[in-house]
C-alpha cells in the first residue's frame, strides 16, 4: 500500500508488490511478502522493523544489490528487477550511495583515499576533503581506518556514500555497532547531508526512537509494510535519546 | 570416535581445497618426476652399458701399432695384473657405396676361426657368423647396416689397401667397442653414417693387410687391483719398437670416451636439475601451505575451544600435509617413471645400446617424499604454530584489523603516480613483505628454471657458430691417407670450384709436463692459414707461434701450464722421441684437447719433408658436387667431410636431449607459476573477500575489482622476473659447470629468445592462473560481505 504524501513529490525509487524469497535447503524463508514502497524527492525517511522482518533485504534490493522474487523496481522509468548485473553495476556507481553496519572501508586505504576511491569512479563529484569536512573529519583526512574510532570510521563511511552526489542515500543501521554519543553524531550527519545536499535519504534501523528524525517512518513486519506514517514534527538527531 | 570424525573433516577439508591441493601436488609431482625419470634414465643406462660390457668382455687397456710378430703377445701377457688379452687385426678402409655423396671409411676387425673373440666380443644380432677361412664374406655394424639399409646377403664394395673387394656381408653385429661409432682421428664426431666396423675371418684376410703371423691391435683386461697406469706404461714399453701408438685405457677408448661424455653430462644433469626442482617444490610446498593454514585460523580456534590438544590439531595438519605430498610423490613417480622410460629409451637408441635394462629406482621414492615431506611439514607448522598461540576466543574472531601504512615508493613521494586502487596494491604487498618476497623468489625460481632448459640450445648454437664459422671457414675438409707431399695442396687448388685451399700436418702426440699428460692431436698450419684462425677468449686472432706451440685452454689447465711454460711432446709417428716445446699461448675452443703449431715446424719435428695429411678447402657456390667427385678419384683421399653436415650431425646429436630438456623444464616452470599464482590470489580472495565485495557493492565493476586482485598478483611476478633473469643465469652456470668436459666446454651465454622464452611461459601461466581465481570473484555474495564484521 503506499500512500502519496501530501506535497505529492515525485517518486524518486519505487518498489512494486516485491517478494524476496530464500530457499534455506528444504524450506523457503518469505523475506518480503508482496512489499509496496515508495522513496520520494528529497525526504528523509526511517525504515523500522524488528530484527529479521526484511528491513536489509529491502534495502538491498532498493540499492540494486540483490534481485526481487517477484515484483518490481523502478528508477528513473527502468525496472531494476530486470536489469543485468552492468546495470545494476552502473546503478549503483552513479546513483546510490551505502552506508552499512561495519563501515566496510578498505583498510589499506586512508580516509580520504576511501572517499577518493569512489570519486574516482563518478562524474560531478565533491572533493574529497570536502565531503570529509561535511561530516566532520578535515582533520583526520590522511587517517587510516585502524586509527579511527568507529563513530569516525562510520562517518568516512558517510562521506564515501554522499561524495560522488548520489541521489539516493541509503543507510543500513549505520549506529548499529556504535555507542550512543558516536551514533548520535552519525545521525546528525546523515541529517545535515539530506538538508544540505537534498539527498533522497532512507535510514533502516531497529531502533525505534530515531524514527523521531524522519519525514516519514515505515514500518516493516514479517516482510509486509504493517504502517506508515508522516511526522508532524521532526526531532533533531542531537535531541534524540536511547 | 572423535579421531574418525576428525579423519572425515579431513577428507572434506582436502575435497573443499581440492584446487590448492591439486596445484601443490602438481608442484611436487613436477619435482619428484623430474628427480626420479633422470635418475632412472642415468640408472638404466649405466646398468645397460655395464651389463654389455660385462657381457662382451669390453676391454680394459687398448694399444694400437704398426706391426708386431705374435710371439710379442707372450710379452704382453706376462705384465702384471693382465687377465685377458686378445690381439688382434684392425685396418682401416674405404666404403665406395654410391648411396652417399661421400665415401663412407670402414675398419676391418679380424676374428678368430668361429668368430669368438676372447675380448670385446661380437653380438650377432642378425644372420650368421662367416665361414672359416672366406675372405669375402663380414659381419657389419648395426647403425651403418641400418642406416643403408643393408641386410644379409647384401655385398658391400670395400677397398682394402687400395684394393676394391666384393664383400658379403653374411650377418649384422654390434659390439661394445664400436656403441658410438667414432671413425678413428682426432676430432671426429661421432657418426653412423660415415663410419662402418666389418668383422672378418683373421686367417682369411691377414695376407691382405701383410698380417700374417702378426698383429697390429691389442685389448686386454686387467684383475682387480691391477695398476693401470703401471699396465700402460709396460705395454708402451713392450710396444714401442713396433711402432706402438700409445695405450689407452678405457677413459679414452674412441666409442667410450663419447659414450663417458655424454653419461656424465647426463649424469650431471639428473643430480642438480632434480635437486633445484626439489628444492623448488619444497620451497612453494612451505610458502602456499602456511597460507593456506592461516585461512582456516577460525575452524582450527574452533577446535581448540572444543577441546582439542595443540597436539591433536598439529596432528591433522600433519596428515592434510602428508596427504598433499603423497599424491604429489605418487604422481611425480609414476609420472617420471613414465618420463624416464621414454628418454632411456631415446638415449639407448641413440647411443645404439642393446640389452635395454630399464627400471626405476625405487630408492627414489622414499628421499623425495621425505625432502617433500619436511618442507611441506616446516611450512603447516610455522603457520599454524601462530595460530595455536593465540587464545580460541581471539584466534576465532577475525584476524586483527590489518594496520596499514603508506608503502615505501609513497614515502619516497611517489604516492601520486599511483591511482586509488594501485595505491591499495602497493600497500596490501608491502604490508606482507615476507610474503610478497616469497611468492616472488618462487616466480623468480620458475623463470630460472626454464632459462637453464633452454640455455643448453644457445650453448649449442654459440658453439657451433664459434667453432664452425667463425674459426674454421672451409667448406670441406680432406683426410687423406697419410702423409702426403705439400703438391697434393697445389693440385686440388687446380680443381674448378675450389676457391682456396690449404694443408695441414695432423699428428698424434702425448703431451706432458710433471706427472700430468695427455694423448692429443698436434696440429701444424701453414704461415698464411687463412681456413682455421685461433681465436682467444675474446675473439681475437691469435698469431702463430715461431718455434713454439699453443694449446687449447683446457689442455693447458689439464696439463698445469700457461704461456712461457714448457711441454714434452712425444711423437707416435715418425723418429718415436720426446721433445720440449714452448708454449706461446692458449686459444679457446668449445672442443678439443689440441696443440697448434707452423706447419713447417710440425714438419720438422717430425723429421719429414714438407708434408700434409689434411686439406681444408673453399669452393664456390655450387661446385660441390662436381669437386667431391673430383677429389674422390684422388688416391689419396680417404674422407671427404663436408661442413655443413658436421653441423647438422652436431645438432641431430644434441637436439634431442635439448628438446626434452626444454619440455620438461618448462612445463616445470609452468607448473611452478601456477602453483604460486593461483594459490597467491586464491588466498588474497579468501582474506581479502570483504573488501573486494565492498567495493563491488559500491560500484565497481567486475573487471575493476578484479584488476586489484589480479594486478597484486602480477606485479609480484613482474617485480620476480629481473630476478628470475639473474636466477636463470646462476642455474645455467651450473649446468654448465656440472657438463663442463674436457672435450667440451660449454660456454655461459643465454640469448634473448631464451630470456623472452622463459619470461612469456611464465606470464601466461601467471595469468592463466589470476584469471581462473577472477572467475571466482564473479560468485562473491555482495550481501554477505556487508554482515561480517
Ligand atoms: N542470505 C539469506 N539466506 C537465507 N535467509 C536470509 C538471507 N538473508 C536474510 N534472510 C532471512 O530473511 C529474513 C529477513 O532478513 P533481513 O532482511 O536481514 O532482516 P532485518 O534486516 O530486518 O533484520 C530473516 O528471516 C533472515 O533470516
Ligand atoms: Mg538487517
Amino acid at each position: 500500500m503506499t500512500t502519496r504524501s501530501a506535497d505529492s513529490a515525485k517518486a524518486v525509487l519505487e518498489a512494486r508488490d516485491v517478494t524476496r524469497t530464500y530457499r534455506m535447503g528444504e524450506v523457503d524463508v518469505h523475506a518480503l511478502r508482496g512489499v509496496d514502497f515508495a522513496l520520494f524527492q528529497g525526504e528523509f525517511l526511517v525504515l523500522v522493523g524488528a530484527s529479521g522482518s526484511g528491513k536489509s533485504t529491502l534495502m538491498n534490493i532498493l540499492g540494486g544489490l540483490d534481485r526481487p522474487t517477484s515484483g518490481s523496481v523502478l528508477f528513473d522509468g527502468k525496472d531494476l528487477a530486470r536489469a543485468g548485473d552492468r546495470e545494476l553495476t552502473e546503478f549503483r556507481r552513479r546513483h546510490v550511495g551505502f552506508v552499512f553496519q561495519f563501515y566496510n572501508l578498505m583498510p589499506s586505504l586512508t580516509a580520504r583515499e576511501n572517499v577518493a576511491l569512489v570519486t574516482e569512479i563518478a562524474r560531478d563529484p565533491l572533493a574529497p576533503a570536502e565531503a570529509l569536512e561535511m561530516v566532520g573529519l578535515g582533520h583526520r583526512l590522511d587517517h587510516f581506518p585502524s586509527q579511527l574510532s568507529g563513530g569516525e570510521q562510520q562517518r568516512v563511511a558517510v562521506a564515501r556514500a554522499i561524495a560522488k552526489r548520489p541521489e539516493i542515500l541509503l543507510c543500513d543501521e549505520p549506529t548499529g555497532a556504535l555507542d550512543y554519543r558516536s551514533g548520535v553524531v552519525v545521525l546528525e550527519v546523515i541529517e545535515r547531508v539530506n538538508q544540505e545536499l537534498g539527498t533522497t535519504t532512507a535510514v533502516i534501523t531497529h531502533n525505534a526512537p530515531i524514527a523521531a528524525m524522519a519525514n516519514r517512518v515505515v514500518i516493516l513486519h514479517d516482510g509486509e509494510v504493517e504502517e506508515e506514517r508522516r511526522n508532524e514534527s521532526r526531532t533533531p538527531a542531537s535531541e534524540i535519546r536511547w | 570416535m572423535s579421531l574418525s570424525t576428525l579423519n572425515r573433516k579431513l577428507l572434506r577439508n582436502l575435497r573443499e581445497t581440492w584446487a590448492q591441493v591439486a596445484t601443490i601436488a602438481l608442484v611436487v609431482a613436477a619435482g619428484v618426476a623430474a628427480f626420479v625419470a633422470l635418475q632412472a634414465t642415468v640408472d638404466s643406462l649405466q646398468g645397460s652399458r655395464d651389463r654389455y660390457y660385462e657381457e662382451f668382455r669390453f676391454g680394459d687397456v687398448f694399444a694400437s701399432l704398426e706391426r708386431a710378430p705374435d710371439p710379442v703377445a707372450r710379452q704382453l701377457e706376462g705384465i702384471p695384473g693382465v687377465t685377458g688379452i686378445d690381439t688382434r687385426l684392425v685396418a682401416p678402409v674405404r666404403i665406395p657405396i654410391e648411396a652417399t655423396t661421400q665415401p663412407p671409411i670402414g675398419e676391418v676387425v679380424g676374428l678368430p676361426p668361429g668368430g669368438d673373440a676372447p675380448l670385446n666380443r661380437v653380438l650377432l644380432l642378425e644372420g650368421r657368423m662367416m665361414e672359416e677361412g672366406r675372405a669375402d664374406e663380414a659381419l657389419l655394424l648395426e647403425p651403418f647396416a641400418r642406416r643403408f639399409g643393408i641386410v644379409p646377403g647384401d655385398t658391400l664394395p670395400v677397398i682394402m689397401e687400395g684394393t676394391l673387394r666384393q664383400v658379403r656381408i653374411v650377418g649384422i653385429a654390434n659390439s661394445p667397442e664400436y656403441v658410438y661409432p667414432a671413425p678413428p682421428g682426432g676430432d671426429a664426431i661421432p657418426d653412423e653414417e660415415r663410419f662402418a666396423a666389418l668383422w672378418m675371418d683373421r686367417e682369411a684376410v691377414a695376407p691382405t693387410f701383410r698380417m700374417e703371423g702378426a698383429f697390429n691391435d691389442v685389448v686386454l683386461r686387467l684383475g682387480p687391483g691391477a695398476s693401470l697406469p703401471a699396465v700402460l706404461a709396460e705395454v708402451d714399453r713392450i710396444l714401442d719398437p713396433y711402432g706402438g701408438r700409445g695405450a689407452v685405457a678405457r677413459d679414452r677408448h674412441r666409442s667410450n670416451y663419447f659414450l663417458d661424455m655424454r653419461f656424465e653430462q647426463l649424469s650431471g644433469m639428473a643430480t642438480s636439475v632434480p635437486l633445484v626442482f626439489l628444492a623448488v617444490a619444497a620451497f612453494l610446498l612451505n610458502v602456499v601451505l602456511s597460507r593456506i593454514i592461516n585461512l582456516q585460523r577460525g575452524e582450527i580456534a574452533a577446535m581448540k575451544a572444543l577441546g582439542y590438544h595443540n597436539r591433536e590439531i598439529g596432528l591433522y595438519y600433519g596428515k592434510y600435509v602428508a596427504v598433499v605430498v603423497l599424491l604429489g610423490t605418487v604422481g611425480g613417480f609414476l609420472l617420471g617413471g613414465w618420463m624416464g622410460q621414454g628418454i632411456t629409451s631415446t638415449f639407448l637408441r641413440f647411443f645404439g645400446l642393446p640389452l635395454l635394462e630399464y627400471s626405476v629406482p625405487a630408492s627414489t621414492f622414499i628421499p623425495a617424499f621425505a625432502v617433500a615431506l619436511a618442507f611441506g611439514l616446516v611450512g603447516a607448522f610455522v603457520a599454524l604454530r601462530r595460530i595455536l598461540r593465540l587464545s580460541p576466543a581471539e584466534a576465532m574472531s577475525p584476524e586483527a584489523p590489518a594496520r596499514y601504512r603508506p608503502s615505501f615508493l609513497e614515502r619516497l613521494g611517489l604516492g601520486n603516480l599511483f591511482g586509488t586502487s594501485g595505491r591499495m596494491i602497493l600497500r596490501e604487498l608491502s604490508r606482507h613483505p615476507v610474503r610478497t618476497t616469497l611468492s616472488s623468489v618462487g616466480v623468480a625460481l620458475a623463470v630460472g628454471i626454464i632459462i637453464m632448459g633452454r640455455f643448453s640450445m644457445d650453448a649449442m648454437d654459440f658453439i657451433i657458430d664459434s667453432e664452425f664459422y667463425l674459426a674454421s671457414r672451409e667448406d670441406v675438409s680432406v683426410s687423406l691417407v697419410g702423409p702426403t707431399s705439400d703438391r697434393a695442396v697445389k693440385e686440388v687448388r687446380g680443381i674448378p670450384g675450389v676457391r682456396f685451399a690449404e694443408g695441414l700436418r695432423v699428428t698424434p702426440v702425448r703431451m706432458a709436463s710433471d706427472h700430468r699428460s695427455r694423448d692429443v692431436p698436434l696440429y701444424g698450419y701453414p704461415d698464411e692459414n687463412r681456413l682455421r684462425i685461433l681465436l682467444d677468449g675474446e675473439g681475437r686472432r691469435v698469431p702463430m707461434p715461431v718455434g713454439g706451440v699453443v694449446l687449447t685452454r683446457t689442455l693447458a689447465e689439464m696439463l698445469g701450464v700457461e704461456a712461457g711454460d714448457t711441454v714434452r711432446v712425444r711423437l707416435r709417428e715418425g723418429r718415436a722421441d720426446e721433445r720440449t716445446l714452448v708454449v706461446t699461448g692458449t686459444v679457446t675452443q668449445a672442443f678439443g684437447l689440441q696443440g697448434h703449431m707452423r706447419l713447417e715446424d710440425l714438419n720438422q719435428l717430425l723429421g719429414e719433408d714438407p708434408a700434409v695429411n689434411q686439406l681444408r678447402l673453399a669452393l664456390d657456390r655450387g661446385s660441390y658436387p662436381e669437386v667431391e667427385r673430383r677429389l674422390s678419384e684422388m688416391p689419396r683421399v680417404m674422407e671427404v667431410t663436408r661442413k655443413e653436415q658436421a653441423v647438422a650431425r652436431m645438432r641431430a646429436l644434441s637436439g634431442d636431449t635439448q628438446r626434452v630438456l626444454v619440455l620438461v623444464l618448462s612445463l616445470f616452470g609452468a607448473v611452478i607459476a601456477v602453483g604460486v599464482v593461483y594459490n597467491n590470489a586464491r588466498v588474497a580472495l579468501s582474506v581479502r573477500a570483504r573488501d573486494l565485495g565492498s567495493l563491488r557493492v559500491l560500484g565497481f565493476t567486475r573487471r575493476e575489482v578484479s584488476t586489484i586482485l589480479v594486478g597484486e598478483q602480477m606485479i609480484q611476478v613482474l617485480v620476480a622476473i629481473p630476478f628470475g633473469l639473474w636466477i636463470g643465469r646462476i642455474l645455467a652456470g651450473l649446468l654448465a659447470g656440472s657438463i663442463d668436459q674436457e672435450e667440451y666446454r660449454f660456454p655461459l651465454l643465454i640469448s634473448t629468445e631464451t630470456y623472452a622464452f622463459a619470461v612469456s611461459v611464465v606470464l601466461a601461466a601467471a595469468v592463466a592462473s589470476a584469471f581462473l581465481v577472477r572467475r571466482r570473484l564473479d560468485k562473491l555474495d555482495l550481501i554477505g560481505v556487508l554482515k561480517t564484521r
